[in-house]
């Protein structure tokens, strides 16, 4: 057969092209950064926001707010870098999603033993090789900028005869502490490399093996073992990595809401690439209806995650419990927050709902592509709203060095991800599922 | 002859048979009035040649109404009609009208498929189902053709029936 001989090639064109894009990010960057830096303007700026939205500033973070006024002193970064630590740290928490989902995707085609995937099983394969990547760039931005990103890491924070001795904060110490958040950070990277390497190479061993089942049987094992795994560990990161911004807030499923923005955009980021593969001639054994199931899965999953949208905010509103309702106070009364919030419901929900219900929208390249695109840029908005307003206060922004960054790491995470897709076949050889895939029907 | 009243009914004993002589059948230019099946039979409905299936758009029709009626209901209900202080929110507070609406969307959107599935397969009070072989809930595959929709006669439809692999072909009129 030819079709199992299939290579993608990185071309210098494609190349170029992502050099382009992130070139275009660091001067975007760089312009945001000399703009925000401004001298005493945004200082100025900043006074006249503390006094104008003092209604708002009760609300924001309540006793947090006053903590951010009066701990002015302890530590003064200028604006711009705590903005760059927190655009940093959305595009890291989302570029890992992307990565993590790919193995993720991986392990439930193994675990269920599914074939309409195996066409297209090496993308998401490639996209997990940003994971080491992420892991050095999530410690590195962590110890760098944690004072500014994450309030609890002050000391200040435990000690009791500060002024300003928090006992909410002091009481979550147990877990929220420096070697813990680190050992775990170390410990779920270093467990889910393990994985992905332990997997990775049975895949590929598959390439040059005699037919048979046992590689694939060692994976599925595996697999299943990542996915229990994983179950604990993606929660644990979002309470981790987004929901400890906000330190005196909580909400009890907001693992599962991290996790099912990850997965959409995950799966918008798989569909999207085959689409680009399938426009430019490869994967001629994927069709449309391993199309349509891809779409169904981010039609799916679109409604899942408005689903824990909405049983998150539905219960928060309707309790209106102070300590719970202020983190939607942030985002529903400030006017750069409230903006987005409705953006992020419509372009997350309304958009890829109507737009991904027929059968065609699903089964053609042409509005998957555009569905896949507004899911993508739509979960980046998700982490966006989670991360700002809990860093950046009312501060916080959108402009060239959102965007620049993001185009950075989107250029940076689609080179590592073609670059690997590059190295091996693309359909896999002896995959004992392939048979199976190329008469997937529906 | 009139349409919808003399039928030539192929009985057959696999899936797989009556995948192939549905093709074969309709390549010879014959009008298949519809297949029976215990079960699914995986790419009928492209052997039969069907466009697609219009029911979607009566699900979304039904779907819409219910939102659109639960909405207004609630709405005028505790908005205008009666208002009542819950929870210290506003009269018309859209949060928490979104569970109902979005059970009442379900709950006409599922009723109604089923009330479209019975009219659609002439199980409505005053319709009269064609039973063309009761076997088809059994174990056999039932080809029903329309005889007064072919231009070819009896005779010679019967005899592509059996050359398809037909087991038996039987004539069924209905009054």
């Amino acid at each position: 057969m030819t079709i199992s001989e299939e290579r993608f090639e990185f071309t210098s064109k494609a190349k170029r092209n992502l050099a382009i894009l992130l070139v275009v990010g660091i001067v975007l960057l760089l312009i945001g950064i000399f703009s925000n830096m401004g001298g005493g303007h945004g200082h100025e700026e900043h006074a006249v926001l503390q006094t104008s939205s003092q209604a708002h500033l009760v609300a924001f973070n309540g006793s947090e707010g006053e903590h951010a006024a009066e701990a002015g002193e302890h530590h003064e970064t200028a604006t711009w870098l705590k903005r760059l630590y927190a655009d940093l740290w959305i595009n890291n928490v989302f570029f890992t999603g992307l990565g993590i989902i790919g193995l993720f995707f991986v392990a439930i085609q193994y675990a269920s033993q599914s074939a309409w995937s195996t066409g297209f099983l090496r993308i998401p394969t490639a996209m997990a090789n940003w994971l080491p990547i992420a892991a050095v760039l999530m410690l590195a931005v962590f110890l760098l900028g944690k004072h500014d990103l994450f309030h609890w890491t002050h000391e200040y924070l435990y000690d009791k005869s500060s002024p300003e001795y928090d006992p909410i904060i002091d009481g979550k110490k147990g877990f929220l502490n420096l070697p813990f958040y680190l050992g775990r950070m170390i410990v779920f990277f270093g467990a889910w490399l393990l994985f992905f390497y332990y997997i990775k190479k049975r895949i590929f061993a598959e390439d040059i093996e005699e037919f048979g089942v046992s590689r694939w049987k060692q994976i599925r094992s595996s697999s299943a073992w990542f996915l229990v795994f994983f179950a604990v560990s993606s929660s644990i990161a979002a309470w981790d990595w987004v929901m400890s911004i906000d330190t005196h807030w909580f909400s009890t499923l907001f693992g599962w809401y991290v996790f099912s923005s990850w997965w959409v955009s995950g799966l918008a980021f798989i569909a999207l690439i085959v689409v680009v593969l399938k426009e430019k001639g490869y994967l001629s054994i994927v069709n449309e209806n391993h199309l349509h199931d891809l779409g169904k899965f981010v039609f799916g999953f679109t409604i899942f995650w408005t689903y824990l949208w909405f049983s998150q905010f539905l219960l928060i509103y309707y309790a209106n419990i102070p300590e719970e309702s202020v983190y939607f106070i942030q985002r529903l009364t400030t006017g750069q927050y409230r903006p987005v919030f409705y953006i992020n419901l419509f372009v997350n929900f309304v958009f890829p709902f109507l737009f991904l219900m027929t059968r065609d929208s699903k089964r053609k390249l042409a509005t998957m592509k555009i569905a896949a695109v507004v899911v993508i840029a739509g979960h980046w908005l998700d982490f966006y709203l989670m991360i700002t307003p809990g860093t950046m206060k009312y501060e916080g922004g959108f402009g060239f060095m959102e965007i620049g960054t993001t185009l950075i790491f989107l250029g940076a995470f689609l080179w590592v991800t073609l670059s690997n897709l590059s190295k091996h076949l693309l359909i896999p050889k002896n995959h004992p599922t392939l048979e199976e895939s190329l008469h997937h029907h529906i | 002859m009139e349409a919808g009243k003399n039928y030539l009914v192929g009985v057959f004993e696999d899936p797989d048979v009556i995948l192939n002589a549905t093709k074969s059948v309709r390549k010879e230019g014959v009008k298949v009035h519809e297949v029976f099946s215990p079960h699914a039979i995986h790419g009928i409905d492209d052997a039969l040649g069907y466009k697609m299936s219009r029911l979607p758009i009566v699900s979304f029709l039904l779907g819409f109404t219910g939102t659109t009626l639960a909405l207004f209901t609630i709405t005028w209900m505790l908005g205008y009609d009666w208002p009542m202080i819950i929870g210290g929110k506003n009269f018309v507070s859209l949060p928490p009208f979104i569970p109902v609406t979005f059970e009442f969307t379900v709950l006409l959107a599922a009723h109604g498929m089923v009330l479209t599935f019975f009219v659609v397969s002439d199980l409505k009070p005053w319709g009269k189902p064609k039973r063309f072989d009761m076997r088809c809930t059994d174990d056999k595959y039932i080809m029903a053709i329309d005889l007064g929709e072919n231009h070819k006669n009896k005779n010679e439809i019967s005899k592509l029936l059996s050359e398809t692999g037909a087991s038996e072909v039987n004539e069924k009129n209905f009054e």
